[in-house]
């Protein structure tokens, strides 16, 4: 291992596999990554235990890139690990970042998911009510499985982070270009994201007129002009309100924005921002709306928990249903 | 009695955690796969608009999510009683053709063909995707990289995106082919087809050519004689995208032939406390627990599932394989090991299949969308490079989503994984001594189906660590074996 290389480690917690697949994807550019660093914990590729981070001295790993969210205890215990044994901390893509698709499981308590799952999914053959148990006891001895949390949370409310790298998963570009910063010891401030600053509009190829609308549609319900801007369609977009750094890539197909990348630079809030954005786009400033048109307007947007916050509930300010127990 | 503990690090859905059983004699008395995550997706995806379901259900999976993306897709249009055009279901193949070739070349080099390349007795360092450029030359490393990258690129090029695609809406897809892309997808299809060639002439050279690996293919520690279980076309060929569901029974005699929207009068699930997954089986032959043979529901997916379900490749260069494959070992194929091999000549089916869908004239029709009409409830089946994948959505009259029952790839050989781990350590573990040799070859009872909860890039260079703890009946540590 090289005195002067950096050491940088990768771990996951609650997530789908998909951003280990992103890090293979940036394909012949890993040959940079091994160039510049010493990978010195990887448990999907690599031979290095929990016991030998413990052994680490504070600070002796120069970046972690932590991605998944935070739902059990052993994930929230290497998360608070690797903060300690890491100088730089990276939320790598959506799930740590806020939370993403699995973050929507907020919406319910733990006990209504497994009801559901083991119970009265239409598959289920259990006339026993039989629901997993975190120890079971069989004939042979104990068997234990961790306990399934009521809330997903992200890495920033579990530990302290430095930067993130959003998107679900992180585009193939934004990891290269972190990869690049590291290397040339460019990193921005503390707690940036590392994306442009930009809307996903700004790459949008697509063309605006400055359109009003009154109507929205579902993607299934209007088939769009090419090379036309969709949210001035009427087809719902996330773009306005989304942090770019994907190059637009659903618009490439025709489809909209579904806000993956997390809220645009200088909002907070990627709900809120949206509802400015259609706000605008109904015309708001400009016509003498009344609360009742405003809200014909805003109620054709059917689930908005599910539409705004599909990658972002457990980071919003609505952060999960309110648990009835 | 004794318990020791085996606990893969590596994981998609919630990593696989072994507990094996030891008597006084240090045999083994049982051994238990538990998996000890739960998501949620069958509950939270409960009040979503229908359409964003391809979106949503994708992060199941982000090895497979072409699998999620296009059962979801498919569940839709029967839930909108809409019939997409044949210029969409020809596009819908090709990508999916694309996926597999992505994931199943992912697979025999960097998850489970280091076990026969390298050797099921190579040390560990050695038992990966290096080790595998080590015996195969570094021009091998090369084109396994690009190819992989092909089937990305495919996805990408009409999903949109390679990991999490948008493309597939209710009656169609959302973007024709160019026949600028469409050239390049030929391209990368061609090339394809003989890096398959290539990839099935090295597991000739390396496993076939070796009586030795050809004995444990045959040998008893991995052997299960379950029901199989694929997706078949109108002449029970095997089809990733479209068909009826075919069952075999052990003999590899029919005993079901189903359309996907019958599946529940066929498939129950069983639930176990000790484990967040769940246990497939076939409703007319019952639930009687982990134990193999005809009179058990047990049925295995996945390659050699599929390959022992059908009748054939449709493909030419991939039915003379599939020929050779039953020639070799008999049929049906009982052997687990012999998933790697139906791997291969998937593989190679794929690639062919691609280069006749990019050479059809249709390909870049515009035609590419149906209107959907009202919703309602719908099934969608494909065939997820680790099996047969469900998908079911019951939708209320604004379009949203009222229930969803998902049975996932991987589910499905759950109890069969479980049975296999189990029958492994049974052959292997004997008066209590545990060694690296006993891991290595636990490991490659289940890494063989290449399943879902331990596939990913366990991977990206190719070692899945394990920890063995042995304890005594107090509890007390023996002994820890790692690597």
């Amino acid at each position: 291992m090289s005195e002067n290389k950096l050491k940088i480690a990768f771990y996951w917690a609650a997530s789908c596999g998909g951003c280990e697949i992103a890090v293979l994807d940036i394909n012949e550019k890993i040959l940079d990554v091994v160039q510049i660093a010493d990978i010195v914990f990887w448990p999907v590729a690599m031979d290095v235990k929990y016991s030998d981070v413990k052994a680490m001295p504070d600070q002796y790993i120069d970046i972690t890139f932590f991605n998944g969210s935070i739902r059990n205890s052993e994930q929230e215990e290497m998360a608070k690990l690797l903060r300690q044994k890491s100088k730089t901390l990276v939320a790598f893509g959506s799930c740590a970042h806020e939370g993403c698709v699995p973050g929507l499981a907020n919406l319910h308590d733990s006990q209504e998911i497994l009801d559901y799952v083991y119970t009265k999914e239409k598959s289920v053959v259990n006339p026993e009510g039989t629901i997993p148990q975190t120890e079971t006891k069989v004939k042979e001895g104990i068997l234990d499985i961790p306990e399934f949390y009521d809330t997903v949370k992200t890495l920033a409310q579990t530990v302290d982070v430095d930067y993130y790298l959003p998107g679900c998963p992180p585009p193939v570009k934004l990891i290269a270009e972190a990869v690049d910063a590291i290397a040339a010891g460019k990193l921005p401030p503390k707690g940036s994201v590392l994306a442009p600053l930009k809307a996903v509009c700004d790459e949008c190829p697509r063309k605006r007129e400055n359109k009003r609308i009154n109507k929205i549609y579902r993607v299934h319900e209007k088939v769009p002009e090419p090379e036309k801007c969709l949210l001035e369609q009427g087809i719902l977009c996330m773009g306005p309100a989304t942090r770019s750094g994907c190059g637009a890539q659903c618009l490439q197909v025709d489809m909209p924005c579904t806000g993956c990348q997390g809220p645009g630079p200088n909002m907070p809030e990627i709900g809120a921002g949206m509802i400015t954005a259609l706000a605008a786009i109904f015309g708001y400033d400009e016509k003498d709306l009344s609360a009742e048109d405003v809200e014909k307007l805003m109620s054709q947007i059917v689930d908005p928990v599910g539409t705004f916050y599909m990658y972002s509930l457990p980071a919003s300010i609505l952060r999960r249903k309110v648990m009835k127990k | 009695m004794k318990e020791i503990t085996i606990n893969p690090i590596t994981r998609l859905e919630g990593h696989g955690n072994i507990s094996i059983f030891l008597n006084d004699e240090g045999e083994v008395e049982n051994a238990y796969l538990k998996i000890p995550e739960l998501r949620g997706f069958e509950k939270f995806c409960e009040g979503r608009r229908a359409e964003l379901m391809p979106l949503l259900t994708t992060r199941i999976c982000g090895v497979c999510p072409v699998a999620h993306h296009f059962a979801s897709v498919k569940a839709l249009d029967a839930a909108f009683n809409v019939e997409p055009t044949s210029a969409a279901k020809k596009l819908r193949e090709l990508m999916y053709e694309g996926y597999i070739i992505y994931d199943h070349t992912l697979h025999f080099y960097y998850l489970g063909g280091p076990d026969f390349v390298v050797g099921p007795d190579a040390p560990p360092e050695k038992r990966n995707i290096l080790g595998v450029i080590e015996k195969a030359g570094l021009k091998v490393a090369g084109e396994v990289i690009k190819h992989r990258a092909y089937g990305q690129k495919i996805t990408a090029i009409l999903g949109g995106k390679a990991t999490h695609p948008v493309c597939g809406l209710p009656g169609g897809i959302s973007k024709a082919l160019s026949e600028e892309n469409r050239q390049e997808i030929e391209k990368m299809a061609t090339s394809s087809v003989e890096f398959a060639k290539f990839s099935l002439k090295l597991f000739h050279d390396i496993v076939l050519g070796n009586s030795a690996y050809v004995d444990l293919i045959k040998s008893d520690a991995y052997t299960m004689k379950t029901y199989y279980m694929g997706l078949m076309d109108e002449n029970n060929k095997v089809n990733f995208y479209d068909g009826k569901i075919r069952v075999v029974d052990p003999d590899g005699s029919e005993f079901l032939k189903f359309e996907p929207k019958d599946y529940l009068t066929h498939i129950g699930e069983h639930v176990e406390p000790w484990t967040y997954s769940k246990f497939p089986f076939l409703k007319k032959v019952g639930w009687k627990g982990l134990s193999d043979g005809a009179d058990n529901g047990v049925y295995r997916v996945g390659p050699l599932g599929r390959l022992n379900a059908a009748d054939g490749m449709a493909t030419p260069l991939a039915q003379a394989e599939y020929e050779v494959m039953y020639k070799t070992l008999g049929r049906p194929v009982h052997g687990t090991l012999a998933f790697h091999w139906a791997r291969l000549i998937e593989l190679l089916y794929a690639a062919e299949r691609a280069v006749e869908l990019a050479k059809d004239p249709e390909i870049t029709s515009t035609n590419i969308r149906n209107k959907p009409g009202e919703p309602g409830e719908g099934v969608g089946v494909v065939e997820a490079a680790r099996g047969t994948l469900y998908h079911h959505y019951v939708l209320d009259k604004d379009a949203l989503v009222k229930d969803v029952n998902l049975i996932v790839a991987t589910t499905n050989n759950y109890p069969a994984i479980c049975m296999s781990i189990r029958d492994a350590a049974k052959g292997l573990i004997h008066g209590g001594k545990v060694d690296q040799g006993v891991l290595n070859k636990v490991e490659m009872a289940f890494r063989a189906y290449d399943p879902c909860f331990a596939c990913a890039t366990h991977a990206a260079i190719g070692q899945m660590p394990l920890t063995v703890k042995v304890y005594d009946n107090q509890k007390n540590l023996l002994q820890t074996l790692q690597r």
